[in-house]
């Protein structure tokens, strides 16, 4: 294993990777467990998974970018997920995005200039019944309506 | 103290959503507050099924179905409920009756028969016991004590089990030709990477009932020869992995999986491996490249996964929803399940009903059920007083059927003669506000997003498909471009290399063939008959119902409505958006679209 850490790993994550490293099949698993600590997968991040698993970084940039559920950006201190799944479409969930995008100019894979809100634009949440659903920093809200988007924000500071 | 109550509390994602976890944590603190907690047992289950009215607490033995619950309710079912037997009527799911109805009187539940949910709803899924007690692992025990693998591939035979993710292969088949592959590694996969948009009913079935994947998995392990699983999970699916992971636990504490199951010598493990959100890894070649931990990409078959797949070794892929069957079909014999169904199709299938229906949730019926039992008795039919216009079916692979076909009973060939597919069981109910034109196109978006790019067919061809039908909403749309997107759909369908890029166009070429009238109307009208195509619409304000409040002015983002208080509103419509806001906030109808 590398000496350096130039990604800041904590020790589980490593000890994780260590683990991890012989088995076949491991990548994916791994930049999981990176994402899953770091927020997103930084390229120090990447580098740092290329050298200590022995594999080219090409590859690894290769299945970050290939994933949809992999980020390549840092996310804000919360993260709305408006789900565009069909159930939800049908309901309105892309009057949603659009709401976000002209009050706080959040673009679906943007951040807001404060770094308060990311947007992700998601798959069905399988919540369908309380479509259209969205999320801010994991908490679910449904049958959400363009008017109330103002209102849910204003709780996250 | 004996038990006197069981409280059942769902702890399925979409009521999880709903705060059922703060719901159960209050229904176990009042218990004890109220000093009843040696008598009641409060047990977190899997999904109910019935999502619109959730979150969903039953009260065992009376029965009591109380729908759409509140943390803040906790107390009142306590204290009414529990300790002094009144229920909470103004909880209950029928408010109006004043005798009893339970869970089963209501229409909901009437027409379903459940197999594959036959847990869902009454265990605690975190308790291999409660599995235990309603005979789970009683199959894998048959199998590994008292049946060959010949007798196990024979009963499969016999139920005519057809694989639920979408193509319908016959299952036994898969088995059979994994077990006759000779190698000394073989391997067990479990397909969980449910991807179609607007479908739910795999990880509902890991939620409310893992252990029965992990039973059917054994099993199939024991019949072909493997002694490794993997199951493919979605990453998004942070509950379910955990169920899973809660499970594996403790069927190797139990004996039932890992070293020497129940003393038989036969040795099986799983592993959990998860998805990273790539619709592509459905199809199985793709899947087994993401197992292995590479770029999600198809690839030709054959060789199939029965003679080459994992590692190059042969290997068994099913879906959730096929393995929760085959413990049911070992125990209760091929026989009983063939019974089930159709001619064509046996057994049952679970469709996560969404859209524009006032049921939404989860519904299994045998195969041969008519859409209209699905939609307007089980479903409770369209809400708002709006009129059906059809249903999708099969997600981004399928197609749209009309209320011409309400009486079909669905089963593989049906659907597929009626010019969709099963697929894995979404079933999104759609309303005259709905555009077909504009939900054709939302799914294109979908796949020529979800392309891993491999193939021209499926990555210009959909793309292709797509620009088309932007040119279509946009109002430049030719009839000639019809026929260009017939050209390409039948290109897509016979040149893309996995089942993605073939399905591709489905959605297109559905809608295109049972509502020609309304691409027509988009093309030489220029008009969107259900007012959703935005270049295609414009807002008017009706004078005589317009009573000059300025509300409609004052939620316009763009300033595009004029008019004094008390005096008629106008809209300009080179400066409106058609953003809907208007329409929205007026209180008098007096706004419509045209």
């Amino acid at each position: 294993m590398s000496e350096k850490n130039i990604a800041n790993f904590s020790p589980e994550l490593i000890a994780f990777i260590g683990e991890w490293k012989t088995k076949p099949g491991n990548l994916v698993m791994v930049l999981h467990k990176v994402q899953e600590e770091q927020g997103y997968i930084s390229r120090e991040a990447a580098d740092q998974v290329a050298e200590m698993l022995d594999v080219p970084l090409a590859k690894i940039w290769g299945v970050i970018t290939f994933y949809h559920f992999f980020k390549l950006n840092k996310p804000g201190k919360y993260n709305i997920q408006v789900c565009l799944g069909t159930a939800c479409y049908l309901k309105g969930g892309q009057a949603l995005v659009d709401e976000l995008k002209s009050s706080i100019n959040l673009d679906v894979g943007g951040l807001t200039e404060d770094g308060r809100f990311s947007l992700d634009a998601v798959r069905c949440l399988g919540c369908c019944g309380l479509a259209p659903v969205m999320t801010v920093g994991g908490e679910v809200y449904g049958k959400v309506t363009k008017a109330q988007v103002a209102g849910i924000l204003e709780k996250y500071n | 103290m004996a038990l006197r109550n069981y409280v059942l509390v769902c702890g399925g994602s979409g009521c999880e959503s709903s705060h059922s976890d703060q719901i159960y944590q209050a229904l176990v603190e009042e218990c004890k507050a109220q000093g009843i907690a040696d008598s009641v047992q409060v047990i977190k289950t899997g999904c109910f099924g019935f999502c619109a009215q959730g979150p969903i607490v039953k009260i065992l033995p009376e029965d009591a179905f109380y729908v759409n619950v509140k943390p803040s309710d906790a107390k009142e079912l306590v204290s009414e409920h529990l300790v002094k037997g009144r229920e909470v009527k103004r909880l209950l799911y029928d408010k109006s009756q004043s005798s009893h109805v339970g869970s089963e009187d209501i229409q909901f539940y009437q027409k379903q028969f459940r197999i594959v949910l036959r847990n869902c709803g009454f265990i605690d899924p975190e308790n291999i016991e409660e599995y235990i007690a309603r005979d789970g692992y009683k199959a894998l025990e048959k199998v590994l004590f008292d049946m060959t693998p010949e007798d196990v591939i024979n009963e499969m035979k016999i139920s005519g089990l057809r694989g639920r993710g979408g193509a319908g292969f016959p299952t036994w088949m898969k088995w059979n030709f994994t077990k006759a592959a000779v190698n000394d590694v073989k391997y067990v996969v479990c397909n969980a990477d449910e991807g179609d948009p607007g479908a739910y009913m795999d990880r509902s079935t890991i939620e409310g009932d893992p252990h029965s994947i992990l039973e059917a998995m054994t099993i199939c392990g024991h019949t072909i020869g493997a002694h490794q699983g993997f199951i493919y999970i979605r990453a998004e699916y942070p509950l379910a992995v955990h169920r899973l992971e809660v499970a594996m636990e403790q069927s190797h504490k139990y004996g039932l999986l890992g070293k020497n199951i129940l003393g038989s010598g036969f040795d099986f493990d799983i592993e959990i491996r998860l998805g990273a959100g790539a619709f592509v890894c459905g199809e199985e070649t793709a899947l087994l490249q993401s197992i292995m931990g590479k770029r999600g990409m198809p690839q030709p078959r054959p060789p199939f996964p029965a003679t080459k797949g994992l590692w190059g070794k042969p290997t068994v892929i099913n879906n959730v929803e096929t393995w929760a069957n085959v413990p049911v079909i070992i125990t209760k014999g091929g026989g009983w399940f063939s019974k089930i169904g159709t001619e064509d199709s046996h057994g049952t299938k679970v469709f996560a009903l969404t859209g524009k229906i006032a049921n939404s949730g989860l519904v299994e019926v045998p195969m041969g059920t008519t859409l209209r039992d699905i939609i307007f008795d089980i479903g409770g039919g369209i809400p708002d007083g709006k009129k059906f216009k059809g249903v999708q079916t099969g997600g981004p692979s399928g197609g749209v059927i009309t209320a011409e076909h309400l009486d079909a009973g669905i089963d593989y060939g049906t659907l597929q003669k009626l010019g969709s597919i099963m697929g894995s069981g979404g079933m999104i109910v759609m309303n005259e506000d709905d555009c077909m034109v504009d939900v054709a196109k939302f799914y294109l978006n979908f796949s020529i997003d979800e392309s891993c790019g491999k193939c021209a067919p499926c990555r210009i061809g959909g793309r292709s498909l797509y620009n088309l039908m932007e040119k279509i909403t946009n109002g430049a749309g030719t009839m000639e471009d019809l026929e260009t997107i017939k050209q390409i759909g039948e290109a897509m369908r016979r040149g893309s290399l996995c089942a993605l890029g073939q399905t591709t166009p489905n959605p297109v070429l559905s809608t295109m063939a049972t509502f020609a009238d309304e691409y027509k109307a988009h093309i030489v009208d220029k008009k969107c008959p259900a007012g959703k195509c935005k270049k295609l619409i414009t807002y008017e304000i009706i004078s005589e119902k317009c009573i000059g409040c300025n509300a409609c002015s004052r939620h316009c983002p763009v300033g595009a409505i004029t008019g004094a208080v008390r005096e008629k509103h106008v809209i300009n419509p080179t400066v409106c958006i058609r953003c809907g806001a208007c329409r929205q906030s007026c209180k008098f109808g007096a706004i419509i679209v045209k």
